[in-house]
């Protein structure tokens, strides 16, 4: 029988290849910015999203999902653009954001719009795990708890339980959730921008802090180098491979909870396999919004969110944050 | 042989006295969230769910620290509806003592908060209300902005600071 530590190596072995086939697929769509040594960055917007009194239209937020893939991918047909993004015959797993509450939580409508997608590219409903920590927050995202082999599933951390193999990579001495480790072979962060009392920002790298068992431990010193430690760690490295970051509402102070007074909406979706270069675009729109507001710098107020140049070093070496190395497409 | 007696009975109207105390007629910490009704047109639609501070990331992630750093004992936190329809959410964090309270409350206060005669302190915007009162702070917000919202929210709030 095999024990935890060979399960675990061979989960992580596993990730490297299907990282590899994967990479392979979105290389051939990328080629054009690749070949420039940059990671491309598509920031989408649609400042028709809400209407006057703050509703989220459902159907722009499918048209405003396909806008921003077609762009990144150079595919005009969805599914075209899908089916270089993920394998087929795979368990796909998307890793939402429901701490905040349900006012500022990753939008329903743009995981149901990405599972639609996904399952027209051929991923099966099965294949498809819907993840968080826990089911309350899976529940303020709109969703209900489903372990249906045949249907999408969706359940959390608290259902699947975390594994007893420690992983470690820095300070961060970390169980992993069983759905990040067992249950998917790739996945597809879908975060929710928020500003964050302790660490700046969170975004995409900040969202690993839910599959993880213990996350107390590593907001120390604004979660740096805790946030860059964490993303090091292979199984999350290689599975977690795509960025559809929800830009759609946000707030820019006072976060990570809802805190309706500070609460804004983006209107945009964020779209990257470079993690770093996602972060630090999200970042530069929280302080764009900051300085509209009239409010300081998080660097003034010491919350910059330093662990994203901690990501960037040649220790971590997990993507770029230099503005000259990012492709950022703004549609 | 008097005054021996006299002593006696009051060394056992002493014992009395903290055993009674002990077992039960000491005031109890009062639970500050309204049952459904209490308030006239909210209902309470969830349990409460109460956090020690070192578990509090569990609720609130990285906003913890900011809670540990100003001392927070517990927070507890409920969902509440209004008329069926206005959705909110309330928690009540106990601090160790009414600075703590305090420092939470004047964090990042804006400009447009409105100032509310409620407990030792209470502002107001649009979707929450936020007061404190002791070392208890107590924060309510509402997930839709609706006319009724601003009143509904201090109508909440004020049978909270009632029983606190």
């Amino acid at each position: 029988m095999e024990s935890r530590r060979e399960f675990l190596k061979a989960a992580a072995t596993g990730a490297v290849l299907l990282g590899s086939q994967s990479k392979l697929a979105l290389a051939a769509a990328l080629d054009q910015h690749a070949a420039a040594g940059k990671s491309k960055v598509v920031v989408a917007r649609d400042a028709a999203l809400h209407s006057a009194d703050g509703k989220l239209d459902e159907k722009r937020a499918q048209a405003l999902l396909d806008h921003a893939i077609a762009t990144y991918t150079g595919h005009d047909k969805p599914v075209e653009a899908w089916k270089q993004i993920v394998p087929v015959g795979k368990a796909i797993g998307l890793k939402v954001n429901g701490l905040g509450g349900k006012g500022i939580s990753t939008h329903f409508a743009l995981i149901m719009a990405v599972c639609e997608r996904l399952q027209q590219a051929g991923v099966k409903p099965g294949e498809i795990v819907i993840w968080d920590r826990n089911a309350r927050d899976l529940e303020a995202c709109g969703l209900t708890i489903s372990t249906d082999p045949s249907r999408i599933r969706c359940y959390g951390s608290d259902v699947a339980g975390f594994e007893e193999q420690q992983e470690s990579w820095g300070m961060a001495r970390v169980r992993f959730s069983k759905i990040l480790t067992r249950d998917c072979a790739m996945v597809i962060n879908l975060p929710i921008l928020k500003d964050h009392s302790g660490a700046g920002v969170t975004f995409a790298m900040k969202n690993m802090y839910g599959v993880i068992n213990n996350p107390g431990d590593l907001h120390p010193n604004n979660c740096n180098p805790g946030v860059a430690d964490l993303n090091c760690i292979p199984v999350v490295r290689e599975k977690v491979r795509f960025t559809i970051g929800d830009a759609m509402t946000s707030v820019y102070d006072g976060g990570p909870g809802f805190r309706p007074e500070r609460l804004w909406q983006p209107n945009a979706l964020i779209v990257g396999e470079d993690r770093v270069a996602v972060d630090q675009t999200a970042w530069q729109m929280i302080e764009r919004k900051r300085a509209e507001m009239g409010m300081p710098k998080l660097e003034a107020v010491g919350r910059s969110p330093r662990y994203i140049a901690t990501a960037a070093d040649a220790a971590h070496n997990l993507g770029t944050n230099d503005p000259q190395r990012i492709h950022l497409m703004e549609v | 042989m008097r005054n021996y007696s006299n002593w006696k009975w009051a060394v056992a109207a002493m014992v009395i006295v903290v055993a009674v105390g002990g077992t039960g007629c000491k005031k109890k910490a009062s639970d500050p969230f309204p049952a459904s009704d209490a308030v006239a047109g909210w209902q309470k639609t969830s349990e409460t769910r109460s956090f020690a501070a070192n578990d509090l990331w569990q609720y609130i992630d990285g906003d913890a620290e900011q809670y540990i750093s100003a001392g927070v004992v517990t927070t507890s936190t409920s969902d509440y509806k209004y008329q069926g329809q206005l959705e909110a959410t309330v928690d009540v964090h106990t601090m160790k003592d009414a600075a703590g309270a305090k420092k939470i409350l004047e964090t990042g206060v804006t400009n447009d908060a409105k100032k509310i005669a409620l407990g030792d302190e209470c502002i107001q915007y649009a979707q929450s209300v936020i007061f404190r009162k002791g070392n208890s702070l107590v924060r309510i917000v509402a997930y839709e902005s609706t006319p009724e919202t601003p009143q509904a929210l201090l109508a909440l709030a004020r049978g909270m600071e009632a029983k606190l």
